[in-house]
């Protein structure tokens, strides 16, 4: 019997607080040290939990609160930065998408269906609290080696636990990525991502305002399920995983879509003072963050909770994380109209306390006091960390001819387009609903989703990235690099980058070299963030992601959303005509260090990866924003994974007329400029007619240009290889992970 | 012309069915809530996807015997036309104003694609503005699609050209690699034999704008808004 169990099982009143019920809620010694000193007695049980909920990695980014202060978080269109439960961004014409990404790594590691769904609950919630409809949401998904014994449960699991809550609740999957490397078998990684439509004039926040203002809870029924949830995605997984499962929660879409009626219904009315969701650490969370930032104080009847169970302790109450379930501070004469709302939908309604001006967080439950707590300090009051670190020296870069020149270039494309890591995701998406709602301009496998503003003429664009070997190999290149790519995918389909959302996932930060991968990306994501004019308005940050001290890749998944003014000019991949230029736009440097080719093809991983040049990079999106906008361009692809021939060959694919690729790099050869993964470059597609123009344009730009082809027929032909017909590409292209999922 | 949309807890497509609505006929189609026991005087009600009440039990099932059926029955007996998509088609076959039953896919899986379909039969109030044998393209977006009737009941389908649609190749022929779920005879949409009342499993209000894709679906709501008119 654990320490926890004992105390549990033990008559209220008798509990002494060990130093291992202290380590079992995850607090360190000196933590509680400053528990006592704070309240000047020993807590109840209840009151440890309360603290362990608050004071756990999840809840306080307790390690990276100090460097996440040096990001850009503000822009001329910026409503509402990081600290609500999503940002907001201005699109103009009274309108704002609300939206933030989230991570579900470890529930989903120990139960993948449940885990994965439950993620996307949590961030549709996050995204509708704030009174915005949810219009689209995306996935960032690492899984282990498909060689290794769990993971293609873990796929099978994970997707079908997005597309389960996601199609039932009814928003569309519309982007994202997949990938698979060794270092994420014992620790796969969910990041779920949504986007919202609101009324700049009716947004919701969780600051509580006015004294003896009811408290209300709705939605599901309390449960003991997720218990301890946040503590647990807050401590590495030693082997024990199995024995985590009652901490994941289990999902309703079902209720989450009647929650998200009811809330939109009563946002309507103008009832609501203060609302938050209850996501991690429940009941807790939520009350503490509404009353702290509003001054207040807060006082919480548990009797009046609903309970999915008979007889649950004050303390499973604080510490559950039912899912579908709200709290919100109501206009106290609205009570009445509330309540028919929410009965009308099926949902729970119940005043379960009111706000004081007292400062303190009181729980009252069975006519006991079980918790009075100062309510400030249990937010702000939270440790705060400067974790030592370690700069990370990155390996020197390699000249292009380090990397040997493959047998043939063809064979070589054909084995990167049926790789795991860039075969085609159909298997993934065509599980996820991606045209509900009725405004998905570009489905997924594109570089971006466009998502048609309903009833206007306008878009808003999101794609989620992030190349994990290159933040291992120079976090503040990878840093930068993350943020890049994504302000590329959007410009390619001609949306004006608007603002980012971040996952930051890590290993323990109590390792320097850890922590110095996470200060180095931080270091690199807020430079790009700053020379792009892409702020960062919500996230979320997970460490601890390693099992038995084999930590993940740093992976900080960045999620960019843009705004289309006008779908006339949005922008796609596809190359569906016959005689079309294809340039390629941004400095080729044949840069093959840490690229997919070597690591696929040549089986090396080293050196420093690409450079990003942020200057360099904005005059590249700048120009083709202006080509796309002036219709001088048929079709537009960024250049990352697998470089040149990956793009031109995915172009194809996508729009089935093939391409003759032509290669002039002076001193470089051609596999460096076929596979190198030079950052800030697109492939363009343009008539003929205009290729001066686009030429010109590019070179009053000051960025560089090259004609590397033209499409026609329905074969690949990479200079000095056989042609590659785009069937049996497509066949590669497409087996892969479907013929992995059979079994075979 | 006047169209009801059911709207049961859990539906969610509910939104895009009334854009195609407003958009072929340029009128608001009428919301009415699944605890209403009277649908208002309308030519058209329909049943559109989602799932209602979670999917629990089975799809359409406890919406089947929700209060406003009664009235939807009613209006059916009365020769109203009535159309349910996707859990609708569900709906309907659970509440027995359609034959035969929707199991989970082949698959096993959700499945989100576009499908062709072959209209089998242009002579319905529900496809007329349709050719018989034209293949069209519209998606499908479900986990419980796979249509399955007995021997019987299937011969007087095809006997009173009863079978709208069938999922086929590109080119028209019907044949299993195109059976998406796994469908009896690859049947997407049936009508009962008074011709009032089809479900089927694509979704045409998905594919009624060439900015989404393509216009295929609009010549269903042409021919029903045209018949209720």
């Amino acid at each position: 019997m654990s320490a926890l169990d004992a105390a549990t099982a033990s008559p209220a009143g008798k509990l002494t607080i060990t130093p291992e019920l202290v380590a079992e809620h995850g607090l360190k010694p000196e933590e509680y040290q400053r528990i006592l000193e704070l309240i000047g007695r020993e807590p109840s049980l209840t009151e440890l939990g309360i603290f362990s909920a608050m004071w756990n990695e999840h809840c306080s980014y307790k390690s990276s609160k100090k460097w996440l202060r040096t990001l850009p978080t503000s822009g001329p269109r910026v409503i509402q930065g990081p600290g609500e439960n999503a940002g907001v961004v201005d699109i103009g014409e009274g309108l704002a998408i609300v939206f933030k990404m989230e991570s579900h790594n470890h529930p989903s590691f120990i139960e993948p269906y449940q885990g994965a769904a439950t993620g996307v609950g949590g961030i549709l919630r996050d995204v509708f609290t704030m009174g915005a409809r949810p219009i689209a949401a995306l996935n960032a998904l690492r899984f282990g080696a498909p060689a290794h014994e769990r993971t293609r449960h873990l796929v099978a699991g994970v997707v079908a636990g997005i597309g389960g809550y996601g199609n039932a609740f009814g928003v569309p999957a519309v982007g994202g990525e997949v990938n698979f490397d060794a270092r994420y078998n014992g620790n796969i990684l969910v990041n779920a991502m949504a986007i919202g439509l609101a009324r700049t004039d009716s947004i919701f926040y969780s600051k509580a305002e006015g004294v003896g203002m009811p408290i209300v809870y709705l939605g599901a029924k309390t449960g003991r399920d997720g218990i301890h949830g946040a503590s647990m995605a807050s401590q590495e997984f030693s082997g024990d995983q199995e024995e985590k499962r009652p901490t994941v929660q289990v999902g309703d879409p079902f209720t989450e879509k009647c929650l998200l009626e009811a809330c939109l219904e009563l946002m309507a009315a103008d009832a609501i003072i203060a609302i938050q969701d209850m996501g991690a650490a429940g009941l807790t969370c939520s009350a503490v963050e509404m009353g702290a930032k509003g001054d207040l104080g807060v006082t919480l009847d548990l009797d009046a909770v609903p309970c999915r169970e008979a007889g649950m302790t004050a303390y499973e109450m604080m510490l559950s994380e039912s899912q579908e379930r709200m709290l919100m501070v109501l206009k106290p004469d609205k009570e009445a109209q509330a309540r028919a709302i929410f009965e009308k939908w099926g949902l729970d309604f119940a005043v379960v306390g009111e706000t004081t001006d007292t400062c303190r967080f009181v729980v009252r439950h069975r006519g006991v006091v079980e918790a009075d707590l100062p309510i400030r300090e249990l937010g702000d009051e939270a440790p705060e960390y400067d974790r030592p670190w370690v700069e990370h020296r990155p390996q020197p870069p390699l000249t292009p001819d380090a990397v040997p020149a493959p047998r043939d270039a063809g064979e070589a494309l054909v084995a990167l387009m049926g790789s795991p890591d860039l075969c085609s995701r159909r298997w993934v998406w065509e599980q996820y609903d991606h045209l509900i709602l009725g405004n998905t301009v570009q489905r997924p496998g594109g570089d971006a989703a466009v998502i048609r503003i309903d009833g206007t003429n306008r878009a808003i664009a999101a794609t989620a990235d992030v190349t994990p070997r290159y933040c291992e190999a120079d976090p503040v290149e990878g840093g930068r690099q993350a943020v890049a790519e994504a302000w590329r995918n959007l410009t390619a389909v001609g949306a004006e980058p608007l603002a980012v959302t971040d996952n930051l996932n890590f290993g323990n930060p109590e390792r320097p070299e850890i922590m110095g991968q996470l200060v180095g990306c931080i270091r690199g994501i807020g430079e790009a963030c700053r020379a792009l004019a892409f702020p960062i308005v919500s996230g979320n940050v997970s460490l601890y992601n390693e099992t038995d001290g084999v930590a993940i890749p740093p992976t900080p998944t960045i999620g960019g959303v843009g705004l289309i003014d006008d779908l006339a000019h949005h922008m796609v991949l596809s190359l569906d005509r016959e005689g079309l230029d294809l340039l390629v736009i941004g400095a080729e440097r044949g840069h093959l260090g840490r690229s997919l080719y070597q690591r696929n093809i040549v089986g090396e991983d080293r050196g420093a990866p690409p450079p990003v040049d942020l200057s360099a990079e904005r005059a590249a999106g700048d120009l083709v924003l202006g080509l796309i906008r002036n219709r001088l361009v048929e079709a537009v692809h960024d250049c990352s994974d697998g470089g040149l021939a990956v793009a031109i060959a995915e172009m194809a694919l996508a729009g089935g007329v093939g391409a003759d690729v032509r290669l002039d790099g002076g001193d470089i050869p051609h596999h460096a400029l076929l596979f190198g993964e030079d950052q800030g470059r697109y492939v363009v597609a343009c008539d003929p007619a205009h290729t001066a123009e686009v030429m010109s344009r590019a070179g009053n730009a000051g960025v560089a240009v090259r004609l590397t082809g033209r499409s026609g027929g329905s074969r690949l032909t990479l200079p000095g290889a056989a042609p590659i017909s785009l069937d049996s590409l497509r066949e590669v292209h497409e087996g892969w992970l479907p013929r992995y999922m059979d079994g075979d | 012309m006047k169209t009801a949309i059911i709207v049961f807890p859990g539906i969610n497509r509910e939104r895009d069915m009334a854009t195609a609505i407003r958009t072929v006929s340029g009128r608001d189609p009428v919301m009415v809530w699944h605890t209403e026991t009277e649908i208002p005087p309308v030519d058209l009600v329909i049943l559109p996807g989602g799932y209602s009440y979670g999917d629990y039990l089975r799809p359409g099932a406890i919406a089947a015997r929700s209060p406003v059926m009664r009235d939807v029955a009613r209006k059916a007996a009365d020769g109203v036309t009535v159309m349910g998509v996707c859990n609708g088609f569900q709906i309907l076959t659970e509440a027995g104003l359609l034959p035969g039953v929707l199991m989970r896919n082949r698959s096993l899986r959700f499945v989100c694609r576009d499908v062709h379909l072959r209209v089998e039969n242009s002579q319905t109030r529900f496809t007329r503005h349709y050719d018989a044998g034209q293949v069209i393209r519209i998606p499908v977006a479900h986990h419980d699609g796979n249509y399955f009737a007995d021997a019987e009941t299937l011969r007087r389908l095809e006997d009173t050209g009863g079978v709208l649609f069938r999922y086929c190749a590109p080119d028209g022929t019907v044949n299993d690699a195109s059976n998406v779920n796994g469908s009896t005879a690859n049947i997407a949409g049936v009508r009962n034999v008074a011709g009032n009342v089809a479900g089927m499993m694509p979704h045409p209000e998905n594919l009624i704008d060439p900015l989404l894709g393509g216009t295929d679906g609009r010549a269903l709501f042409e021919s029903v808004l045209e018949a209720a008119a």
